[in-house]
């Protein structure tokens, strides 16, 4: 009966979110305290019961309950207890799950952590949640019941899941994509209660920062886990690909970036509010339009679920529901929020305002570039393709521009700082970074390289400005350690950040301009030299695993004629649905990867195999950490953690 | 008016959500052919039944035919060729095979044992003229006019659907010379 | 039932060439050729796969027009012949990097545009921001007077308690 269970608690989560959707918002409009309070009960309520859902998904994986569909096509009795349970958000109707799960859990830390807020705003917040919560477990039930079942006669065992998912990568890579892309919904709640109320003060900017700090860190963490994970389980060493897939969580990743900023203008200066809630409208929109585009089947990926128009029409309404909703609401509201203070045309307001621009082109540019070949088709224009040289060559070069601004905000101060002020903090940082950009590729490489230079260049520059501003604020602090200790977290998180900006593109540049990659033929005891690295194979041996089969080869590399390292890369064959894949093995270390992939067996006994050697491409991921880690020490401040009881502020 | 201003979110919305409804219906895997309108590639390779027979497009030129792409490695191909059966047997249109990157000998027993629907066969072992032509797998159909001009092609397996559609096409040629 | 038998039979068709990375071995005789190889292979799609260049495919259609690169650079061919060759066989469809035409103004000249277009409001945004803050109307906290002291003695109160 179990997962009978599931559903009907899924059904009752149904319930409580329709009430909730009601109810606490029309008690706040008409100044209804019982009604408004209403409201936590039944955030937790609703959380209680999708997750009870979850569970019964969980036992009906764990169990081999073969009998429910979605078990029977993502699941087998021979996988590891690791992947069944994973497998859970392995295919489209679990992984909605999922999501529904993370929007109710994020509703219910809402309803937790937010004493300071007063009622009638939670009651708003908690109430927009609460419709979108409609939307997702209403699209669950109607068209993507993960509980359906085969009756009376059930598969004996499963169909086994996608055996690229059979990995680790699998296990955390999603949650922590939805945990970023729902909690951008936390954000979009607060935008319209603000819309509602009319009120948006630097209190509410201070309410929906740390909010949206997660989320975006959250969703940083997603995408880096995600790159990594296609790095080393596709075998084609690539770490980002430009396909749909990926686009739809850098847009959202884009413009919570610009919304992250433009907060903490709202919150220290009282600017920007009404393009603040315009961000806060889109990083959720967006994160919708890429689970549209994820599921409904309009364009092809390389990881798309399988899709299905009904579904795609039905996101789509969610969509045009919660959009159009919100833009509309937008439209009539906005006027009435008003920006508090004025600055001048040197100041850190403009400055963050500039990389706003930047940072919103490039999310247009992303989608423009993503939707391009639907918008030609669709106009019986035919079949385009838009791939990964559009996109470097238009995305890369903004990146720069933004980068460079990027070095110079910090060094510029809130209101007003003189442009002699400026450049004294500058030119230090200005200089060292285009000498070392100049040499690196000379020291490094094999001459001057103009992408090298500028790559290097504006890398270092992004973190020797943050470096050199942070430096210069002990200037006249009598001691170091208190200082250290007074400079708030939120400034500390900033500066992590930004030098995580800087580590990525060091990463970028490098891995794109130096890596060394060989396709050979290999028989036993042959010898290839790539960067300065000798690659001897030694031959393959059968090796058996869980679920699969497999030959493992054995190459040993060595640097200078000595021994460094043994790889084992594999060609599995996996039981079940006998698909084939390739599991390379890596050699891991900060300054570079050695990186070996086993292909297929040639007719004279040798075997085809491909090396890559990458310098520096753990810094992309290592870039991305940082980056979550700074918009996580923000969050971290003290400022926000206030959890007394409420307290009204006086209206604004 | 700058209040207006603010409704450009949402009509920048409503053109996305417009062409985003449009994509619903919409296939992005259906690739069109490149040769549409042009020529069918001239080519000169074995039959595959008479090797040493030279086959090149004079061999069928001067009537509608359907070329067909088909080889005994493609399971979809078996599931059509019933159809390509049926429609040979009514005798409505010619029908061409073009056995791509196939073996001669399976080829040949699958004829056998599946019956023949094709006028010839053309054997393209290496897949070249495959290529000319801009298949990228088996099974496809190619319906050309008498001229030999390529004007529709048909991915995957013909169903009977298919065939109707394509007698459509056929019927417009013949009351447009009327 | 049948939809779903369909769609894990097309699964299985899927995975059986999607999951292997492709990797082949051509001799080249001329390094320069080999990395012209690569470009060509990566800005190149694969028509039948789910969205791959034909570098990473390890479909038959991409085998074949890897090897058909291969054939065509030794044959002394440049890349432009190369690329021509593929379009006018599969279409606009396999460049992953769209030429520039009307079709693809947008595409090219958007981003650019708007960049223009966000600059030249924030620049409008700045001067009269700027006029304000020279004449002096600055004078406005981001918190009212009350709030702000409502948020400090929040803090005030509780910072020591520690939640």
């Amino acid at each position: 009966m179990n997962p009978e269970i599931g559903g009907f608690a899924l059904i009752i989560a149904l319930f409580l979110s329709v009430v909730l959707a009601l109810i606490p918002i029309y008690g706040a409009s008409t100044a209804n305290e019982m009604w408004m309070s209403y409201a936590k009960p039944l955030a937790a309520g609703q959380f209680l019961f999708v997750f009870i859902s979850f569970i019964c998904l969980g036992y009906a994986f764990s169990h081999d309950d073969f009998s429910v569909v979605y078990v029977a096509q993502h699941s087998n009795s021979q996988m590891p207890i690791q992947f069944k349970l994973s497998a859970i958000w392995g295919g489209h109707e679990g992984s909605l799950l999922l999501w529904a799960l993370i929007l109710t859990g994020w509703t219910f830390a809402v309803s937790r952590f937010s004493k300071a807020l007063p009622l009638d705003m939670l009651a708003r917040v908690l109430s927009v949640m609460g419709i979108v919560a409609t939307g997702f477990i209403s699209f669950l039930l109607i068209t993507s019941s993960p509980f359906a079942r085969y009756l009376p006669r059930y598969p004996v065992d499963g169909a086994d899941l996608n055996p690229l998912l059979q990995d680790f990568g699998l296990i955390v890579h999603p949650p922590m994509l939805y945990m970023g892309y729902v909690g951008f919904s936390v954000a979009f709640a607060f935008a319209i209660a603000a819309l509602l109320s009319g009120r948006m003060d630097a209190a509410w900017a201070r309410w929906a920062r740390p909010w949206t700090n997660i989320a975006w860190a959250f969703l940083g963490m997603g995408i880096t886990l995600g790159s990594w994970w296609a790095y080393y389980e596709l075998g084609w060493g690539g770490w980002w690909f430009w396909d749909p897939v990926e686009n739809a969580s850098l847009m959202p990743w884009l413009v919570g970036t610009a919304l992250v900023h433009s907060l903490a203008a709202t919150e220290k200066r009282g600017v920007f509010k009404s393009w603040t809630l315009l961000l806060a409208i889109f990083a959720f929109s967006l994160s919708l339009l890429g689970t549209f585009l994820v599921r409904s089947g309009v364009l092809t990926s390389v990881h798309a679920f399988a899709s299905d128009p009904e579904r795609g029409f039905f996101i789509l309404m969610l969509l045009a529901l919660t959009m159009g909703g919100s833009l509309t609401l937008y439209a009539l509201k906005a006027p009435n929020v008003k920006s508090e203070s004025s600055f001048s045309w040197l100041s850190r307001e403009v400055l963050l305002l500039i990389n706003n621009v930047f940072l919103t082109v490039m999310a247009v540019t992303v989608l423009l570039g993503t939707l391009y070949p639907l918008l030609i088709d669709a106009l019986g224009q035919g079949k385009i393709s838009v791939g990964p040289p559009y996109f470097n060559a238009v995305f890369v070069p903004i990146m720069c521009a933004m980068s460079i601004a990027m070095g110079v905000s910090v060094a510029v101060r809130w209101r007003e700082s003189t442009p002699k002020a400026v450049l004294d903090k500058l030119w230090k940082p200005a200089v060292f970074s285009i000498i070392c950009g100049l040499l690196f590729p000379m020291i490094y490489g094999n001459g001057f390289e103009a992408r090298v230079f500028l790559g290097i260049s504006i890398s270092l520059w992004v973190m020797s400005s943050v470096v050199t501003e942070f430096i210069g604020k002990f200037r006249n602090a009598q001691s170091i350690t208190s200082r250290l200790k007074q400079l708030p977290l939120s400034y500390y998180g900033m500066m992590v950040a930004h030098i995580g900006v800087g580590v990525t593109a060091v990463g970028i540049t490098l891995v794109s301009n130096y890596s060394e990659e060989r396709d050979m033929r290999m028989q036993t005891g042959d010898t290839v030299e790539i960067a300065d690295y000798q690659f001897t194979f030694q031959g393959t041996h059968v090796v058996k695993g869980a679920n699969y089969m497999a030959d493992q080869a054995t190459i040993v590399v060595a640097e200078d004629g000595e021994t460094i390292v043994t790889l084992r890369p594999e060609k599995r064959r996996y039981n079940v649905k006998n698909a084939m894949m390739t599991e390379a093995d890596i050699d891991a270390s900060l300054f570079r990867d050695l990186y070996v992939a086993l292909g297929e067996p040639l007719e004279d006994g040798s075997w085809a195999v491909r090396m890559h050697y990458k310098p520096y491409v753990r810094w992309l991921w290592l870039g991305g950490i940082l980056m979550a880690l700074g918009g996580l020490l923000t969050v971290a401040d003290k400022r926000y953690r206030q959890r007394s009881a409420r307290q009204e502020p006086t209206n604004a | 008016m700058p209040r207006l201003l603010l409704f450009i979110p949402l009509l920048l919305f409503f053109v996305l959500a417009f062409f985003l409804w449009k994509g619903l219906s919409i296939d992005p895997r259906e690739l069109p052919s490149a040769l549409i309108d042009k020529p069918f590639p001239e080519f000169t390779l074995a039959s595959l039944q008479q090797p040493e027979r030279q086959l090149s497009k004079q061999d069928f030129i001067g009537q509608p035919v359907l070329v067909n792409v088909w080889a005994t490695w493609c399971p979809s191909c078996r599931q059509e060729h019933e159809q390509l059966l049926m429609t040979a047997q009514a005798d409505e249109i010619p029908i061409i095979g073009l056995n791509y990157k196939d073996e001669r000998d399976m080829a040949l027993q699958w004829l056998q044992q599946l019956g023949n629907p094709y006028q010839f066969n053309i054997y393209d072992e290496q897949g070249m003229l495959g290529l000319n032509l801009g298949v990228y797998g088996a099974p496809e159909t190619y319906l050309l006019d008498a001229q030999g001009i390529v004007r529709h092609r048909h991915v995957g397996v013909l169903t009977t659907q298919d065939w109707q559609e394509l007698k459509q096409i056929i019927k417009g040629w013949g009351s447009a010379k009327n | 039932m049948l939809k779903i038998n369909i769609i894990a039979g097309l699964l299985m068709l899927l995975s059986s060439f999607m999951l292997s990375a492709a990797i082949d071995v051509y001799k080249f005789d001329d390094p320069e050729k080999e990395k012209r190889f690569h470009q060509l292979a990566f800005e190149l799609r694969c028509p039948k796969c789910q969205n791959q260049n034909i570098a990473d495919s390890n479909a038959e259609i991409a085998q074949d027009l890897r090897t058909k690169i291969f054939q065509m650079l030794n044959a002394g061919k440049n890349d432009n012949e190369i690329v021509d060759y593929m379009v006018e066989r599969y279409g606009d469809f396999v460049l992953y990097e769209p030429r520039v035409n009307p079709q693809t103004y947008l595409l090219w000249y958007g981003p650019a545009l708007f960049l223009v277009l966000g600059l030249g409001v924030v620049a409008l945004i700045i001067r009269s921001r700027n006029k304000q803050y020279q004449q002096g109307n600055d004078h406005q906290p981001s918190l009212s007077n009350s709030e702000a002291k409502a948020l400090d003695g929040l803090l005030k109160t509780k910072s020591g308690k520690k939640q």
